[in-house]
Parts: C-alpha cells; sequence; structure tokens
C-alpha cells in the first residue's frame, strides 16, 4: 500500500489516558493516522470511539500521552488549535443548527464578515449556492442558500456538514458514525465521498458500527474495545468475513484472535506490526 | 426560453427565485404577526373610533411603550441564545440611581446618562458572569437579580423619590424624549436601536453567534465559536438599553422614583413571545418584538376606549397573547418543512 510509503503522519496519538471522575475512558491508546489514509474506527459503545475524538478535536485533554501532528507534538490542544491544524469532525446531525439556514450553517463560528463584524451576507449565500451545486449534488428545486435545515433529508444534513469541513481545506476529516439513519443510496454517495478524500491527499477517521461500511472504504481498521486498542490492522490483510469473525472475538473477549488462514504463515507477526500489505 | 431550457441552462436552480410559498416560509412568523396587529388596530377603530382615530393616543403609544419596547429588543437576542434576563426592570432602577448620582454631585445630565448606562452595563455584565462562569440557568440567576437590583436601588436611595424638574430642561432631555418634527424621541430611540439589533441580530457575527448557540449549543462548542463572551455581550447590551429606557422614563414624569419599571416585565417579554421569537431558542424577530410591543401597548388603552371593563382587561390581555403564540406555533409547523 502507498499508504504507509507515504511516511507523512497526519496525526499520532502516544500512550493516551483518559478518566472521567474516576472512570477509565481510554487507557495506553496509541495509533498514528498517515496522510492519505482513510482509517476505520470501530468499537461497541462505551468503548472509548467518541472519547478519543473529542481528543483529537480538542474539545477534552488527556490524563497522560502526546498528541503529534505532523511529528509536531501539541501540548494542551483547544479546540481552535485542532481546527488550525486542519482537523474538521463531521458529526452527525449534531453540528448542524436545524432552525438555521444553509449558508448560517456552512459559515458556523467562521463567518466571513466586513468591517465591525458586520456578515458579508451576499458573498456567504454566493459561496453556499456553489458548494451546493459543484460539491452537493443538491438538485432540488427548493433548495436555496436560505433553506433552513429542518427541511433537509438525513443525507443532505450529511453532505452540508462534509461539505462544509471540505470548503475548509480540513487535512485530517472525521467522519462520526456519518451512515447513521441514511438511506442505502445516501449512504452509497456518502462512501463515496469517503473514497474521495483519500484521492484529494486528505485523511479521515471513519466511526462506524456498521463493519461494511468502514471495510469496504477504510486503508487501515483500529478497534477500540473498553478505553484499549484491540486491533490495529491494514484493511487488506483480512477479508471481510474475517474481519467481521476479529470484531465478534474483540467484543466477547476483548482479545486479538488472528483469523486461522493467518496463523500458519505469520504467528510471529503481531497484528499492530503488520503494516505491509500481503 | 421554456421552464425546460431554464433549469438545463442554470449550473444550479438553487438561485433565489420568489415564490409565494418561500415568501411565507421564511416570513411566516412576521407576516403573520402583522396581519394580528392590523386586525387589531382595525378592530379598535370600529370599536372606539373616538381614540383611535385621533392623533394623540398615537402620541401616547410612541411615548410610553418604547419604556419596555426597548428592553424587549434586547431581551429578543438573549432569547434567541437560549438564555433569559427577567432582571431588566430592576435595571432600569438601579441605573437611575448612577443618574441621580453623577446628576445631584455635578449637574451635568449628559453625563449622568452615560452614568446610568454604565450601571446598567455593569448590573448585565454580573448577570452575564453569574451565567456563564457560575453556570447557573439565567432564568434563576435573574429572578435573583430582579430582586437584588430593585433592593439595592430601594437602599441606595434610602426609597426617597428624587425631583428631576432641572434635568427635564436640559438639551439630553430633549435628546432623549423630545419631538422630532412631532415625534416623541422615545419612539425614535426606539426605532433606531430595532434598527440596531436588528443588525446585529441578523447582519453580524454577534447574531450568527447567538443563533448558533440557541439553537445547537454543543455545536456551536464544537465550532469554536466564543459561547461565553457572546453570552456575556447580550446580557450587557439588555443592561445598557434598560437602563436607557429607566432614564427616559424618569425624564418623562420629571421624578425618580425608586419603582421605576417595575411594571414593564411582563409586558415585555409578551412583546417578545407574541412577536413569533421562540422561547426554545435559535429563532427570533425584531421585527415581531417592535409590533408585539405595540399590540400589547395598545390592549390597554383599546380596551379602555372601547368602554369595557377594566376588569376584563386582563383576560382580554390574557387571551391577545395565547391566541398569538398559537398561530404562531401553527404557522411554525405549517411553513417549516
Amino acid at each position: 500500500m502507498t499508504v504507509r510509503e507515504d511516511g507523512r503522519v497526519a496525526v499520532e496519538l502516544r500512550h493516551i489516558h483518559k478518566s472521567f471522575g474516576g472512570v477509565r475512558v481510554l487507557t495506553d491508546v496509541s495509533f498514528r493516522l498517515s496522510a492519505g489514509e482513510v482509517l476505520g474506527l470501530l468499537g461497541d459503545n462505551g468503548a472509548g470511539k467518541s472519547t478519543l475524538i473529542k481528543i483529537i478535536t480538542g474539545v477534552h485533554q488527556p490524563d497522560s500521552g502526546q498528541i503529534l501532528f505532523g511529528g509536531q507534538e501539541v501540548h494542551a490542544l483547544t479546540v481552535d488549535q485542532a481546527r488550525a491544524l486542519g482537523v474538521e469532525t463531521v458529526f452527525q446531525e449534531r453540528a448542524l443548527a436545524e432552525q438555521l439556514s444553509l449558508w448560517r450553517n456552512i459559515f458556523m463560528g467562521r463567518p466571513i464578515s466586513r468591517a465591525f463584524g458586520i456578515l458579508d451576507v451576499r458573498r456567504m449565500r454566493r459561496i453556499t449556492v456553489e458548494l451546493m451545486g459543484e460539491s452537493m449534488g443538491f438538485t432540488s428545486a427548493a433548495l436555496t442558500p436560505d433553506t433552513h435545515v429542518t427541511g433537509l433529508s438525513g443525507g443532505e444534513r450529511q453532505g452540508l456538514a462534509i461539505v462544509r469541513a471540505l470548503h475548509f481545506e480540513a487535512d485530517i476529516i472525521i467522519l462520526d458514525e456519518p451512515t447513521m439513519g441514511l438511506s442505502l443510496k445516501e449512504t452509497d454517495k456518502l462512501l463515496h465521498f469517503v473514497k474521495g478524500i483519500r484521492t484529494a491527499g486528505k485523511s479521515a477517521i471513519f466511526i462506524d458500527h456498521n463493519i461494511f461500511h468502514v471495510y469496504s472504504v477504510a486503508d487501515r481498521i483500529v478497534v477500540l474495545d473498553r478505553g484499549r486498542v484491540a486491533g490495529d490492522f491494514p484493511t487488506s490483510r483480512y477479508t471481510l468475513e474475517e474481519v467481521t469473525e476479529i470484531m465478534r472475538e474483540v467484543a466477547a473477549t476483548g482479545k486479538f484472535i488472528e483469523p486461522e488462514r493467518h496463523r500458519a504463515t505469520d504467528a510471529a507477526s503481531r497484528p499492530d506490526q503488520a503494516a505491509g500489505a500481503p | 426560453m421554456t421552464s425546460t431550457a431554464e433549469n438545463v441552462q442554470s449550473p444550479s436552480p438553487l438561485a433565489r427565485r420568489w415564490t409565494v410559498r418561500s415568501f411565507a416560509t421564511t416570513w411566516a412568523s412576521q407576516i403573520g404577526i402583522t396581519v394580528a396587529f392590523v386586525v387589531l388596530w382595525l378592530a379598535f377603530i370600529l370599536l372606539a373610533p373616538d381614540t383611535f382615530l385621533d392623533n394623540r393616543i398615537y402620541v401616547s403609544f410612541a411615548q410610553t411603550t418604547p419604556y419596555f419596547a426597548l428592553p424587549a429588543l434586547l431581551l429578543t437576542m438573549v432569547i434567541v441564545s437560549g438564555d433569559i434576563d427577567l432582571s431588566f426592570p430592576s435595571i432600569m432602577g438601579l441605573g437611575m440611581v448612577g443618574f441621580i448620582a453623577v446628576e445631584r454631585t455635578t449637574g451635568n445630565v449628559g453625563l449622568a446618562v452615560l452614568a446610568a448606562l454604565a450601571v446598567g452595563a455593569l448590573a448585565g455584565l454580573l448577570n452575564g458572569v453569574f451565567v456563564t462562569f457560575i453556570g447557573i440557568p439565567a432564568l434563576v440567576v435573574t429572578i435573583g437579580t430582579l430582586f437584588l437590583y430593585r433592593g439595592l436601588t430601594l437602599a441606595l436611595v434610602n426609597g426617597r423619590s428624587f425631583a428631576l424638574v432641572e434635568a427635564r430642561d436640559s438639551e439630553m432631555s430633549r435628546v432623549l424624549i423630545g419631538r422630532l418634527f412631532g415625534i416623541p424621541m422615545q419612539f425614535v430611540w426606539l426605532v433606531l436601536v430595532a434598527i440596531g439589533t436588528w443588525v446585529l441580530l441578523y447582519r453580524h457575527r454577534l447574531g450568527q453567534n447567538a443563533h448558533v448557540i440557541g439553537d445547537n449549543r454543543p455545536a456551536a462548542k464544537l465550532m469554536g465559536i466564543p459561547i461565553r463572551r457572546t453570552r456575556i455581550i447580550l446580557f450587557v447590551l439588555v443592561g445598557v438599553v434598560s437602563a436607557l429606557a429607566g432614564v427616559m422614563n424618569s425624564l418623562q414624569v420629571s421624578n425618580f422614583y425608586p419603582g421605576v419599571g417595575a411594571g414593564y416585565l411582563l409586558p415585555a417579554l409578551a412583546a417578545v413571545f407574541v412577536g413569533g421569537t421562540s422561547v426554545f431558542g435559535g429563532r427570533g424577530t425584531i421585527w415581531g418584538t417592535f409590533i408585539g410591543a405595540f399590540m400589547i401597548g395598545a390592549i390597554q388603552a383599546g380596551i379602555v376606549a372601547m368602554g369595557i371593563e377594566a376588569f376584563w382587561t386582563e383576560v382580554i390581555y390574557g387571551g391577545i397573547i395565547l391566541a398569538a403564540v398559537s398561530i404562531h406555533a401553527v404557522l411554525q409547523r405549517r411553513f417549516e418543512r
């Protein structure tokens, strides 16, 4: 795979620990996201996926451990810093203001303004129209930049959030359960888009419950279980059936069990070091 | 050009095209409140023509409605951001304590007005700090400061009233409560503040952020919006404008009494919600509050002028408020999608 050979690490976590009021949420979590890589983050509810994401986006600070962006350690990462470093999150529904218009949502938190903070509404509307036509593929005549988010379907909302992330030239796009509530057709569109992130040379962390969705787009899969990294392997190493089996074992035992096909051939190799393609 | 050709040619069908439906969708609550206002006004003219065809009643409305309409305008912004401020009637009084202190020591009415506004800003700041730093819901904090600021006002002046006969003769007084081409200055100021608030709410970063905070606070946090700063600024603005209303009200009656503003809490809240601003935040209308304030102001006078027993005033008051808010709820559902 070209991914690892590229060598540029977009973000790296080293030995991250995080507790909330005595409850350990993350224990010694380490992983890397390379530039141009789509990483699937799998794990049950409560595995620590969202806490991990909130640490990368600066919402939470880890109790201990290091966060490195492009090889540089960043201390006390804040939301603003994370954004400045190119981290954009596409949260399912949560990051949209429903009662507000499309253009206000696109420019949420980053409005274009002139002197004295007066908004340049005309320009924001125009850019929104362009984005809607080019990137979102919104064709419904009922949609204008002034349409409120309440008038959008689930897929359209997702598209809006993704286009927003792309417009602001994110380097690392985090997709938090993006397929939740989407129809099959809309899911296909979304997965197609995620592949486009890689083509554009940007990185993505794709969080989902659905192994099928993750498997079809991710270069590498990191499995979280009860706050620990239970597995970290290139997708190409295993078949979909094997990944499903791995996930079932992790959920049941918390352990990574190498599928049979590989046991004989490279029993010595630890899965998280098995980076190269077969 | 046929409609098909148009569809093919335009890069996207997203260019703003005027339709009755899109117009109604965007302006549903504004249209609703405006129609209600006109209907109410016509009803008053029909039922009490002597009063409502006379110029004097409108001069009276233009003088008295701004006292609660001014705070209501800024209150609209606070409510859009998901907070509320119930303490503004007491800030109207507390600001006047600053006014009296400066006016009695320097004799300068302009300075006295500035002092009142500064006190109002401080009172608003205190509200904002309690709400955002200590994390108490605004409803609770401002119930507390409603009592606190009124109590301070009473204690600081020992419950006394102060004549403002000299202040009333000043140039500053003419600017605040005089006439401009026969229009009471209170109304002129109300229009200016309404325009300013409209710009802030719809055409300024502050209003953009207030909308997002009121609609979806977790999203606002994720998107790095300065939530705390925005909320505090809004409380400060309510404080400043309330103090201004308190000054106008006191100058108009040439007297400061420590209870000034006390009756304005419910009319101002009613104006905001009758106007169509959402109780839940994220959506509000300055035009609605403006019109709503005059509806509220007219009801009292209208009922008396129509010869209905004054005991019925509050019944009709309540009925109209409920009707208006229900109409908004229905329009909202009808046109949202």
